[in-house]
Order: structure tokens, then C-alpha cells, then sequence
């Protein structure tokens, strides 16, 4: 399947971001906030359950970084990923979250990373291998900043088994879980307005 | 039906009247200030001066039980993940979940007493953010009950249409990754449709553009500022005093 | 003098699409001007308001052709001296509060602070909302939202008007609301309105000029009202245009209703952290047969209640029972998979119950849930697909259709699996004359195979042409129940 790598150039040139940038990235932002309201309760009830074996618990983690990776996914320009996972952290924020600003320093590093790894692919490969390298380099740099605040006393064992569990899940949830969508939504039409939408015409 | 929404409901009070950035300082002074070492005394004397604090600022208990009530159970987690997964000792333990807890309170209180618009003000006018991101996430945030509505529906449509989850959590990923799908699509054509309305009231235009509303940073929010810092400061000393300053990195 | 709008040969193609939206159109608007747009659905009604609101001239919005000249100059973007209001508010309002919903257009023409709040508190004045100016939008109804739109508009004083459908998605009494508001512009000489809206009748009084577009072409028709309605009144109907003064036909019901599908008995619903109930003890009972009309202002509990008897809401006391068949187990703990063999639901924004890749899919996956044999199945989704005129269609995504095709194919899932029970939360909302007639034609012959229909619907022409009963509801209970045709 080609891509039409034109279509990227341009947007690559034409980094400025458009109003419809800015408010399609926020709005996917605060999507993924109403969708984690309702899935951090599912988090702390499975607290209890998972304290036995804490890196279980990181199965489901990879949920709160696909955010940043849509929104890079779909927007394809400079700072889409940080900008996206840090407006998601700070709706989080502002719901109530009871983490208060962790929420949004995890957002902060949780968008630079992906963002790094489209950077270094510079904003031209948009395809699953980048989205799940991405994914993954999310969970890893959530992950670490878990070691730094709460588990920073782990034998080196467990903090490896932590980290390759992140990384997993948000390999698979954030990575290839993001290009999913992202794919199955420039099907509906709905991503015209960006090069991420425009493959083939639509009646 | 009910939506989300973000309703600030500490900004009518005494804490609305400092300016949001002040307010985020103070939650990172003190996150920074604690991260860096594991101790006991830096952390019971922070999180005891917050609580201490909470009073006379305005901050009653019902506030701090509905939205910081996941924290002592986060703390608990946290310690019998240590506990499992550790060698340390049981103060370092406690240490540990206490920071997370004195690190997270102030971020809740801020975040409480901040109205979204005077955020995106401080944002543009203070640290230089362009409009077009200030403003434009406001914007994008002010959707936020619409798709917390559109969410409902959307899981319901799903009932209705017959789509079962069943037990398996094969299943169940598949229905939620259905649902988030339609909610992504409804809620990007809300956001494409008001981007329209909004570059037709002039937004985007590169001229310059004025504000209906100021946010200044006064004397009082620098002493907020600084007093945290102090605290913080304090009570590292405190920790180097009583011999438990431990710091983080090795 | 020069016109204030004029078109030579424009026409436009979105980006993606195969097809001309507009093309070859000529039009020629002076100022003062009160100009009625009409056009079936897709005619390209809202692409001409966006192109002469500068909004289509980004080098990736699509291709234009022609020339299309705004206050003697080629329209090159958003213009100060044109404002455009769009049919839902609530895609359209920035701010979370009153007075900085209105500031913020000022903000962006880069008014002077000292001036910005005088402005606004006059234009509030102008819509008559004479809230404080720190009241939230979210607490405004849907007509005073749209109010609100309209003063945004007002305070940087535009000489030319575009209206999109402004009552669109609004009940009467909001729809009344902003209707007003419009006449105090249509009667203000020094404006040029030109406006597209469906309720017809209500306005032609008060524009002196209609023009018609043709979907992928130009200007079909363009002369002053009566002259246009009443030589091409009928060619436009058959095209799917609300002409004014023609009522849709009535469409007769059984002889009697058949045997009831689903009661509702003492139903209370109060949703959590409310201050209030949102249905309070209501009973209803619904027969085959027959169409049950749910009416009432916004708030009233209408969607509530259908949300009741459809199984997707469990009422905090009371029951809903399903007593024409089905599992023995009670109606709000059924599984999905048994609801959708006896229930069909629409929703009022058709997208939100799209689960499949394509059209044939969509409806394949309700005839598959309710585990119809593969075919019988398959031989009803093929007919759903001829008698909605989807067969073309059947392999695109649900997502990429039009209005019209996507209401119609809403319905149609809900119909696969015939079921007992229809319930429906405004099914013709925004649709052409044409849909509309499809619409209630579907409707009718589920009626006349023995469903049990119920709609919530702020339509009155809906509810004169199909409905067999109307209850109406204010603030969570019923205060009216007849059948329709007799005066409430």
C-alpha cells in the first residue's frame, strides 16, 4: 500500500498549526478524559486485587498513553503528541484527578517521549512501526517516572519486570491500539481536513 | 443526563483570588522539593503543614474526602506493592507513601481553585502561549459535557444494536474499543465544526489580538510562591538535621 | 454602486470528494437585500454560506472555480463585515460564560479592552439576555444558546448576515425565541441577510427575495417568493424543498391498536446528584399498532422516558415491562442480544450507533445479534437496502453518507430484526422534505405490520401525519394524554 508521502511533505512545511489542528487535538484530549474518568474507578478497584503482584496492574496502563499517540497520528505535525497528552493530563487535572499536577508532569513526559521518536523519524513516517516504537517509548518513560516516584526501593528484578510490562501494554494499547483508530477513522471521512484522512476519495 | 463538567468548585473562595500559575508553582515547588530525597521527615512535615494549612485557606473536609479520597487508598497500594516487591525497611516504606500523598494534595487543591478561562488567560498572557493553543484547548474543553453526554449514548446505541460484551475480556476490550471509536468520530466533528465558528469570529488571524480579561501576578502570589518553597526548603533541612535525609538517586 | 455579494461561475469541490458541491453559479446580491436560500439536502446550501463567509479559502479546504467577490473584493477569509451563525450553538459557543462568549469576538478583531465589555452588555441587551454577565452557557436553553450566537455576531456589527439553518435544532419555543431575534434583523434595513432555513413558512413574509440552488450545479430558481412558489411550488416538493402552505399528507392508522408491547408503571428516573426527578411516577402503556407521540419542551423528561421503555435506562423506581413476548426476565436486565430482537432504537444523531465498516454490515450486524438464520438474514437486509434506495451504497462506511442516507439507515438497523417495539428520539430532525416523506413512510408501514411505534419529537408536522396518540409531558410527568387530531 503507497503512501502518498506528498501529502506529508506539505504538511511537514506547513508545520504552522491550523485552528482545526489545535481544537481536533484538544477534543481528542479531553475524549481520552471522559474515557479515563471512567477507567481510572476501574484502576482503583482493581487495586486491591492486583497488590499481590504490582507489575500485574500495569496491564491496563497502556490506555492512558494512547492519547498523545492519536493525536500525533492524526494531526502529523510538530508537537502533536506532547501537546495532546499534556491537554489529556491537565483535563484530567482539572476533573478532579486525585493525583493532582502528577497527573500532568507524567502528561508532560508521557507526550515528549513519542514526540522524540517522531522527531527523530522527522514527522515523516506515520505508519504502525513508528506508532508502536512510540507506544512503546511512552510506556517507558512512564514507567521510569513510576520507579522515580513510588517504586524506587524495588529489588532491580521486579523494576525490569515493571518496565517490560508497561512497555508491553502500551506497545499494544498505544501503539498499535492508536493506529487502529486512527485508520478505521480516516475510513469514515471524519479526518479530511487533515493528510492523515486523505487517501481516497469519498463520493 | 448527568455530564462531566469541569465546575472549580474551591475558585469562589479565598483561593480564587491568586493567580493560577501561582498556584500550579507552589504544587510543583513542592513536588520537586520532595522528589528528590526519601524520608520520612520531609514528608510527614509537608504533608502535615498541607493538611495544616487546608483550614485557613478554605479547604473543608467534604472537599478534600470527595475528590482526594483515592489517595490513602493509592497509599496503600503503594506500600504493599513496596512491601511485596522490596527490601527497604518500614520507614522507608512509609516515607514513600506519604510523599506520594503530600506530592499530590496540593495539586488537587490548586487544580480545584482554578476556572479553566483564567488558566488559558495566565497561559497566553504570562507565559506567552500563542491564542491559538490557550484558547483554542479552551475551547475544546468546553465540549467536554457534550461528549461526556455523547460517551452515554454511544455506549447505549451499543446495548440497543445488541452488541454484548459477554464475560470474556476478549469481549469486553472489543466493545469499549468500539466505543471509544464512535466517540472519537463524534467528538472530532464537534471539534472540526466549532473551529469553523471560531476562524469565522476572527480567531486565527495572525494580527494582534486583546484581552476582555487581565491576570497579573501580585506580591501575594509571589509569598504564596516563595512561602512554599520555604516550607519545602525547611523541611529538607529538618530531615538533613535529624540524620534521615535520604536522596533519591543512589 | 457594486453588489455586496456577487458570484460569476463559482463553484466548489471539497477536498476528498469526487464531486462539485456547487458549480457555474451566478448570483448577484445588492445591499439591503433579504435573500431566503433554499435547495434539497446537499445542494450546497451551507458550502455557498461558508465560501461567502471566507471559510473554505485554506489551500487544503478544496477546489474553487469561478469568482466570488464579498464587499467589492475577492473573498479571501473570515471578513469583519460579515458574520455567520451556524445551526447548532453548541458546536459554535467558545466560552464557558455569557460575557466572554461575546468578548471573545471582539478580542479576536483586537477591539480595545475599555470598549470590549460595553459592547458586549450591549449586544446581550440587543438579544434580550439580560443574564449577568458571568452566567453559564451550559444553564441557557438551546434557544437562548443560539441567541447568544447571534449576539457574538451583533457586537462586531457586520453589514452582511448569513444564517445556516438557525432554528434547525432547536424545539418551538427556542425556535420561536431565535425567530424573533431574526425578524428584528430582516426588518433592519441597513442589513443584507441572506438565510437557509427549513421552516419555510414562518419567514417568507419577511424576505423579498428566494433563490434556489441545484445540488452540483448552480441557481435553479431566483425571483421574489410568491412568484417562486407558486410556478415551481410542486417541481420543488417532488425535489425534497419545504415549499410554505403545504402540510404533509396524513398518513392513516389501522383500525385499531393491536395488543399492548410495553407498560410502564409508576416509572421514576432522578438521575444522580440531581436536584430534582427527571420522570416522576409516570405510566404509560404502548400498543402495537399504533404511533405514541412523545411532546414537551426540553427537560421535560422526553428522552428519559423513551430511554425507559427502550431497556437502555433502569429507573430508579418503578418498573417498564415488555408484555408481548420475549425473555421472563425483567425488561431492564435483558441482555442486549435478546433486546434487539424485540426493540429497535434510534438515536437522535444517527453516527452514534454506526458499529460496522460498511453499510451491508451495519445491517447485517443487527439481523446477526438477534440470531436470525444467515438467510433470512441476508434476504432482509438486501430488501431494507432496495426500499431505503441503499443498495448503491452498500459497500461505503455508514460515516461517509449524507444526512439523509444516514437517518435512513438508522432506522433501517433498528428495523432488521422487525421488531415489537420501535422507539425513536427525534427522527426528522434537519431532513429535507424528501427524507422526511421516506421517513414517515417507513414508519407507517412498521406501523401497518403491527409495531409499536413511540418518537419523541418536538415535530409538529410529524406528529399531525403519523401519530395515533401524543402524550405530553412537562417537568417529568405526564400532563396530557389524547389521541392525535384532537386539540390539546
Amino acid at each position: 500500500m503507497a503512501e502518498p508521502d506528498l501529502q506529508n511533505v506539505r504538511a511537514v512545511r506547513i508545520g504552522r498549526w491550523r485552528t482545526v489542528d489545535v481544537l481536533v487535538a484538544s477534543v481528542i484530549a479531553v475524549a481520552g478524559g471522559v474515557v479515563f474518568w471512567a477507567w481510572d474507578q476501574l484502576w482503583y478497584a482493581t487495586t486491591a486485587a492486583f497488590a499481590a503482584f504490582p507489575p500485574a496492574h500495569a496491564v491496563l496502563y497502556g490506555a492512558w498513553l494512547a492519547p498523545g499517540v492519536i493525536g500525533a497520528l492524526v494531526i502529523r505535525k510538530p508537537g502533536a503528541a506532547l501537546y495532546t497528552e499534556l491537554v489529556a493530563s491537565i483535563v484530567e487535572a482539572l476533573l478532579g484527578s486525585s493525583w493532582g499536577l502528577s497527573v500532568v508532569i507524567y502528561g508532560v513526559f508521557e507526550g515528549l517521549a513519542p514526540e522524540l521518536v517522531f522527531l527523530i523519524l522527522t514527522y515523516r513516517s506515520w505508519r504502525l512501526p513508528a506508532a508502536a516504537v512510540a507506544g512503546a517509548v511512552a510506556g517507558l518513560a512512564a514507567a521510569c517516572l513510576d520507579l522515580v516516584y513510588y517504586y524506587s526501593a524495588w529489588v532491580a528484578d521486579w523494576k525490569l519486570l515493571y518496565v517490560v510490562i508497561v512497555m508491553a501494554s502500551s506497545t499494544v494499547m498505544a501503539g498499535f491500539g492508536s493506529w487502529w483508530l486512527v485508520r478505521a477513522l480516516a475510513r469514515t471521512g471524519v479526518l479530511q481536513p487533515f493528510a492523515s484522512g486523505r487517501r481516497e476519495p469519498v463520493a | 443526563m448527568r455530564a462531566l463538567s469541569l465546575d472549580a468548585p474551591l475558585a469562589s473562595g479565598a483561593l480564587g483570588t491568586f493567580n493560577p500559575l501561582a498556584k500550579l508553582a507552589v504544587a510543583l515547588v513542592v513536588a520537586a522539593g520532595l522528589l528528590v530525597t526519601v524520608d520520612v521527615v520531609t514528608a510527614s512535615v509537608v504533608l502535615g503543614s498541607e493538611l495544616a494549612c487546608l483550614p485557613v485557606i478554605g479547604v473543608g473536609w467534604r472537599f478534600l474526602v470527595r475528590r482526594a479520597w483515592p489517595l490513602p487508598l493509592a497509599a496503600c497500594g503503594v506500600a504493599v506493592a513496596n512491601l511485596v516487591a522490596s527490601d527497604a525497611d518500614g520507614t522507608t516504606i512509609a516515607a514513600i507513601s506519604l510523599r506520594l500523598m503530600a506530592i499530590a494534595l496540593p495539586g488537587v487543591v490548586a487544580f480545584a481553585a482554578t476556572d479553566p478561562v483564567d488558566l488559558a488567560d495566565a497561559v497566553h498572557q504570562q507565559l506567552h502561549v500563542p491564542a491559538r493553543f490557550a484558547y483554542g484547548s479552551l475551547a475544546a474543553v468546553r465540549l467536554l459535557p457534550l461528549v461526556s453526554i455523547d460517551w452515554q449514548t454511544i455506549r447505549r446505541a451499543r446495548r440497543a444494536r445488541g452488541i454484548d460484551a459477554g464475560r470474556s475480556p476478549l469481549g469486553m476490550a472489543a466493545l469499549f474499543a468500539s466505543a471509544v471509536f464512535g466517540l472519537l468520530v463524534a467528538a472530532i466533528r464537534r471539534a472540526t465544526r466549532l473551529a469553523c465558528a471560531m476562524e469565522s469570529r476572527g480567531f486565527d488571524a495572525s494580527g494582534p489580538r486583546t484581552a476582555a480579561r487581565r491576570q497579573v501576578f501580585r506580591r501575594s502570589d509571589w509569598a504564596l510562591v516563595v512561602g512554599s518553597a520555604a516550607l519545602v526548603a525547611g523541611a529538607n533541612l529538618l530531615a538533613l538535621a535529624a540524620g534521615t535525609w535520604h536522596p533519591l538517586l543512589w | 454602486m457594486s453588489a455586496l455579494i456577487e458570484a460569476r461561475g463559482w463553484g466548489w469541490r471539497h477536498a476528498g470528494r469526487r464531486g462539485w458541491a456547487l458549480r457555474g453559479l451566478d448570483l448577484r446580491v445588492e445591499q439591503g437585500e433579504r435573500v431566503l436560500l433554499l435547495g434539497p439536502s446537499g445542494a450546497g446550501k451551507s458550502t455557498l454560506l461558508q465560501g461567502l463567509a471566507g471559510l473554505l479559502n485554506a489551500p487544503e479546504a478544496g477546489d474553487a472555480e469561478g469568482a466570488l467577490w464579498v464587499h467589492g473584493a475577492p473573498v479571501t477569509g473570515p471578513d469583519r463585515r460579515t458574520g455567520i451563525v451556524f445551526q447548532d450553538p453548541g458546536s459554535s459557543l467558545v466560552m464557558a460564560r455569557l460575557g466572554d462568549e461575546v468578548a471573545f469576538g471582539l478580542e479576536n478583531r483586537a477591539v480595545p479592552s475599555e470598549e470590549i465589555w460595553p459592547a458586549v452588555r450591549a449586544a446581550l441587551d440587543a438579544v434580550e439576555l439580560g443574564y449577568p454577565l458571568d452566567h453559564a452557557v451550559e444553564h441557557l436553553s438551546g434557544g437562548e444558546q443560539q441567541r447568544l450566537a447571534i449576539a457574538d455576531v451583533l457586537a462586531v456589527a457586520p453589514r452582511l448576515w448569513l444564517l445556516d439553518e438557525p432554528t434547525s435544532n432547536l424545539d418551538p419555543p427556542g425556535a420561536a425565541l431565535v425567530r424573533d431575534t431574526v425578524w428584528e434583523l430582516l426588518r433592519d434595513a441597513s442589513s443584507t441577510v441572506v438565510i437557509v432555513e427549513h421552516r419555510v413558512d414562518e419567514l417568507v413574509d419577511g424576505v423579498d427575495r428566494v433563490v434556489v440552488l441545484e445540488p452540483g450545479g448552480g441557481v435553479r430558481h431566483d425571483g421574489a417568493p410568491d412568484e417562486v412558489f407558486s410556478r415551481h411550488g410542486a417541481s420543488l416538493r417532488e425535489a425534497g424543498v419545504w415549499v410554505p402552505g403545504r402540510a404533509p399528507a396524513r398518513r392513516g392508522a389501522p383500525e385499531k391498536a393491536g395488543p399492548p408491547v410495553v407498560v410502564a408503571d409508576a416509572v421514576t428516573v432522578r438521575y444522580p446528584a440531581a436536584a430534582a426527578d427527571a420522570l416522576a411516577r409516570v405510566d404509560l402503556e404502548v400498543a402495537g399498532s399504533q404511533v405514541t407521540a412523545v411532546v414537551g419542551p426540553n427537560g421535560s423528561g422526553k428522552s428519559t422516558l423513551a430511554l425507559c421503555l427502550a431497556s437502555l435506562l433502569v429507573p430508579t423506581a418503578g418498573a417498564v415491562r415488555f408484555v408481548a413476548g420475549g425473555p421472563a426476565t425483567p425488561y431492564a436486565r435483558w441482555k442486549p442480544s435478546e433486546l434487539v430482537r424485540h426493540v429497535g432504537t434510534v438515536f437522535q444523531e444517527p453516527e452514534h450507533q454506526f458499529v460496522a465498516a460498511t453499510v451491508d454490515a451495519e445491517l447485517a450486524v443487527g439481523a446477526k445479534r438477534a440470531q436470525m438464520p444467515s438467510d433470512a438474514a441476508r434476504r432482509r437486509v438486501g430488501e431494507l437496502l432496495e426500499r431505503l434506495h441503499l443498495s448503491h451504497l452498500a459497500a461505503a462506511n455508514p460515516f461517509t453518507l449524507s444526512g439523509g442516507e444516514k437517518r435512513r439507515l438508522s432506522v433501517a438497523t433498528a428495523l432488521v430484526a422487525d421488531p415489537e417495539l420501535l422507539v425513536l428520539d427525534e427522527p426528522t430532525f434537519g431532513q429535507d422534505a424528501r427524507t422526511w416523506d421516506e421517513l414517515v413512510d417507513l414508519l407507517a408501514a412498521a406501523r401497518a405490520r403491527g409495531s409499536a411505534i413511540v418518537t419523541v419529537t418536538h415535530d409538529e408536522d410529524l406528529v399531525a401525519a403519523l401519530a395515533d396518540r401524543v402524550v405530553r409531558l412537562a417537568a417529568g410527568r405526564v400532563v396530557a394524554r389524547t389521541p392525535a387530531g384532537e386539540p390539546l
